[in-house]
Order: structure tokens, then sequence, then C-alpha cells
């Protein structure tokens, strides 16, 4: 697993990947009286993966949460500027929040597979969607565990209750059921963090599988997984993004002090 | 990488003991003894309960007193069948009035606008009804039911243990609904469900077995109410021809037969007890059954 490098993303498929697929623009957000994020500028690329930084209560999880609009569930919250996905707003009131949550995957901190059998858990955004038809079922759930690499494991037990995977298959399912839908974009708050160094190369050498098809976007507390499974990372402190470069830059020459002092443990 | 100096094992047994540990440990067992014996008196009054309702209510139970009337003051034999459609019968309509309004509110109250101000009354309000006496309940439905339709019924005792039973249906079920993770509701919402695809797929059904556990203590509690039921449906000698008429229940018997001067009628409110026990018990086990979660 070597840190990825610029020309490892994009395969032959489809058109030249979009350099600010994902683009962040003077960006403020604030829940109630509380600022979480500071004039936040960022370009995420196409198909490539992009690693959020920084200590705890930086806002890293707060702007992940806003690309797929999960904050609106929060009361009291507002923000200021704009995110863009492909050049469409995604706080253009004429866009369904559905429809955006269909299209970004989201995978979360804890697993979270609810509690119905594997095959269901799968199938549960075709489903909500009026998708029935059995084959279509049968080929997604097929497609999607292939794709995160479980199908060997529980192909012949799709009809067992999630609940009897172990940590690290959970998190897989949860990654399958995300990509079920074939989204653009795949958004995880820190997945391994709760899994064992095992199952967490098991999730990272799917992180690379992933990308050739998915935007990534991930945030993890855990640098040498930034190094390791990341094309670009970003650095934040206290709400405000510090540095936004390609991976190895960052961790091999940061143009910042406070991304070296982080990166190298002196505080965070 | 401490390297506090290690004392010798014997050194530090004995200081571990010195201070007060003698005394500690004996009120340790002290209170452990207290609380066993304390959790066997709480037995007492259920076990005997139990006891008594099965020596007495047993030796008159049979296939005929769900099958007979009621015998007349001072007369042998008979049943009490009409007694235990009619508390079918009401707790059915307390059930079919009371549970999907109370578990319509509790969603209303749990999912979509918790911390609005009606959600706010509905939780003030039905809090403040859990605490209300049963009679209440009846004079009120005596008010507007009885007295508007002229009458006493089957229908008017149902309106009123419903009543009775719907703030406890409100809470529990949502309790229960706050029970449900809200990383199952955000990993619904991530992939693009509605809000009622959320509760109707997800929340429901992790909820609903304590949501049944809920309903079930209201039946529990609904099937046993008489006060509410003398105000409402009263009392009838005969089967039920519809429920626009005075209607027989289990609790009222008993109050009625339990404070008659005949043995037979005695016997005959022990039986009709453990009829109601019975029956209290059987929908609860069926309802965990059911309702466990796979």
């Amino acid at each position: 697993m070597e840190p990825s490098t610029a020309s490892a993303a994009s395969p032959t498929e489809s058109a030249e990947p979009r350099a600010d697929f994902l683009k962040v623009t003077q960006f403020n957000f604030h829940y109630g009286k509380k600022q979480a994020l500071f004039d936040v500028n960022l370009d995420i690329p196409q198909r490539q993966v992009t690693a959020f930084i920084g200590p705890s209560g930086c806002g890293k999880s707060t702007l992940l949460r806003n690309f797929n609009r999960m904050n609106d569930l929060i009361d009291g919250v507002r923000h200021e500027g704009n995110i863009t996905i492909n050049g469409h707003s995604i706080f253009d009131p004429k866009i369904e929040i559905i429809a955006l949550r269909r299209s970004i995957g989201m995978v979360f901190q804890k697993s979270n597979p609810f509690p119905k059998s594997i095959y269901e858990n799968i199938v549960y955004s075709l489903r909500i969607a009026g998708q029935n038809n059995r084959r279509v079922l049968d080929e997604t759930v097929e497609r999607s565990l292939q794709g995160a690499a479980l199908w060997e494991e529980v192909k012949d037990r799709l009809h067992d209750s999630a609940l009897s995977l172990s940590g690290g298959q959970m998190q897989r399912l949860c990654i399958a059921r995300a990509i079920a839908n074939r989204p653009e974009v795949l958004l995880m708050d820190e997945p391994c963090s709760a899994l064992d160094p095992i199952a967490t190369a098991k999730v990272e050498e799917l992180i690379h599988e992933l990308k050739k098809e998915f935007t990534i976007v991930i945030v993890t507390h855990n640098m040498q997984q930034a190094t390791r499974c990341s094309d670009l990372t970003a650095f934040f402190y206290l709400g405000k993004l510090i540095e936004f470069d390609r991976t190895q830059k960052i961790f091999s020459n940061p143009a910042q002090k406070q991304t070296e002092d982080y990166i190298t443990g002196r505080f965070g | 990488m401490s390297t506090a100096p290690t004392a010798a094992p014997e050194d530090f047994f004995h200081r571990v003991h010195t201070a007060n540990s003698g005394r500690r440990a004996l009120g340790n067992r002290a209170l452990n003894v207290l609380c066993v014996v304390l959790a066997l008196l709480t037995l007492i009054p259920l076990v005997s309960i139990i006891f008594l309702l099965l020596k007495r209510g047993l030796p008159l139970l049979n296939l005929d007193v769900f099958r007979l009337l009621p015998p007349a003051a001072g007369m042998s034999g008979g049943g009490f069948g009409n007694a235990v459609a009619g508390t079918l019968i009401m707790v059915g309509i307390a059930l079919v009035l009371a549970a999907p309004l109370g578990v319509l509110s509790a969603i209303y109250v749990n999912e979509y606008a918790p911390a609005s101000r009606l959600a706010h009354a509905v939780r003030f309000v039905a809090k403040l009804l859990t605490g209300i006496p049963s009679i209440i309940c009846g004079v009120f439905a005596y008010a507007v039911i009885v007295l508007a339709t002229g009458g006493f019924s089957a229908w008017a005792g149902g309106f009123a243990l419903a009543i009775l039973v719907l703030p406890t249906i409100i809470l529990t079920a949502e309790q229960a609904l706050l029970g449900v993770p809200k990383a199952f509701r955000e990993a619904s919402y991530g992939l693009g469900a509605t809000n009622f695809q959320t509760i109707w797929r997800i929340v429901l059904p992790d909820a609903l077995p304590a949501i049944m556990t809920g309903i079930m203590l209201a039946v529990a509690r609904a099937a046993g109410e008489t006060a509410p039921l003398i105000f409402t449906a009263l009392f009838s000698q005969y089967w039920m021809q519809s429920i626009k008429e005075p209607t027989a229940s289990l609790a009222v018997l008993i109050y009625n037969f339990s404070t008659l001067p005949f043995e037979h009628q005695v016997n005959m409110a022990w039986t009709a007890s453990l009829v109601l026990v019975i029956f209290v018990t059987i929908a609860n086990v069926m309802a965990q059954v059911i309702f466990r979660k796979k």
C-alpha cells in the first residue's frame, strides 16, 4: 500500500476527472451561536481520495456532513458561502435533498447496519426509491458486496441478520450499502476508528479500489491512515482550513508551521 | 514507565488491610444481606396474591363459567360469560381508540417536532394525565357520552378506558422511540430516505416490541379498572346484544359479587379475578413472543 500519487487516479473510462468536483467556497458554518467553520475554500478532485485531518472539534466532520446536508437534521444551524458538486450548488432550493443524499454515500464512524438481514441492508436505498424488482435487487447485492470485498464471506448467508457479522464486516457492509445506489461521492467519517488493525487494513485496501469509481472524502484521526490511503490531505484547525495539498507534500514538507506541529505530534 | 519502589507483598497487603478495612467489609456484607432480604420481602405480597387467587378461584373454574350467565343473588351455579365478553369488547374498543392515537402522537412528539410547543404540551398533558384517578375518566365519559347518548353502553365504557390508557401509551411509545439508536436514523437519512420512510421502515420496526409492551401494560390496566365502567357501562345480567346497551365486565362483576353476602357469589368473584389475571398474563406473554426482537 504505497501512498498514491496523481498518476494513480482516473481509469480510462469516461471524461477527464474534474479537479473541482466538490467545490467549497467561502464557507462558514454555525451551530447556533458557535461558529464551527471559518471561510473554508477547497477544491476536491474527482475520483481521488481526500483526507481531512486535524484535532477533535476542528470542523472536519462538520464540513463532511455538509456535503450531503446531514447537518440539516440539527436545529439552529446556518451557513454562509457555497458548496457545489460537479458544478451544482447543494444549497440550491430547487435541489431535492433526497436526490442529493442518494448521489452521496456516507459511512459513519460507528458501523450502523440496520437490524435487518444483510440483503435488506444493501437494498434499502433501492427499496425506498420504489425499486422492488427481484433481479435488480439481487444484482445490486452481489455488485455492492463484491465492491466492498465482502461477497466471498457472506454470499451463503445473505438473509442472516447483519448484526451477526463481525465489527469489520459490519463496517464493510455499511460501505456496500453506501455504494449500492452508485453514488458519485463517498463520505467516510473516521470509518476505521472502531476497527482492529486487520479490519482497518481491509477497509483501506477497499478505499484504494473504490476510488477508481468514486470521489472519496475521508475524515481520519490516524495520520498513518491518511498517508496510506489518500491522494490529498486537508489540515483543519479551530474551524479553519490551514493547509491543503498533495498528501506526500503535507507529510514530507508542509508549508505551515501548525501543520508540521500537528503531524509531528506536537499538539492535538 | 514508572519505576516506583516496589514494596514487599506482605507489606503491601498489610497497608491495604489497616485503614478500617474490617469495618468496611462488614458494612459491605450487611448491605448485601439487606438487599436480598428486601427483595424477598417484595416477593411476599406478589406471591401471596397469586396463591390466594389460585386457592379461592380454582375450585369454580371450568368451561361453564365462560358459557353461562351470572347466577341471581342467592342462587348457585352459573358463570360470567357475558362479563368476559364485555371486558374483551370494551378493552378492544379502548385499544382501537387509544393505540393508534397514542402511538401516532408519540411519533409526532419524538420524530417530527420534538422541540415544538405542541410536543411539549402533549408531553406535559400526558404526564399529568397518567396520575389522574380512574374514577375521573369515568365521570368524564359519563358527562360526555352517557348523558349525551342517553344511556350506559359498552362504547361509553370503552371510551372511558381509552382516555385512561392514552397517556400511558403515549409515554411508553415515546420512550420506545427514544430507545431507537440515532445511528439508524442517520444511516437511513444518509441513504436518501424521507422522514416517513425512516420512521416506517427503520424506527417503528425497531421500537415495536417496546411499544407493544406499553400497549399491553395499558390493556392490563384497562381490563382491571372498575370505577370508570360503573359510570359508563354499568352492568348487565344478560348477553350483550349491541355496544349501545349496558354491558357486564369482569371488574364490575368482581366488585358486585364480592360485596354480596352469599358464599357462592363471593367464590365466583375469586374465580373471575383469576380469569382476569390469566387473560392479562396471556396477553402479555403473547405480545412478548410475537414482537420479540429477532
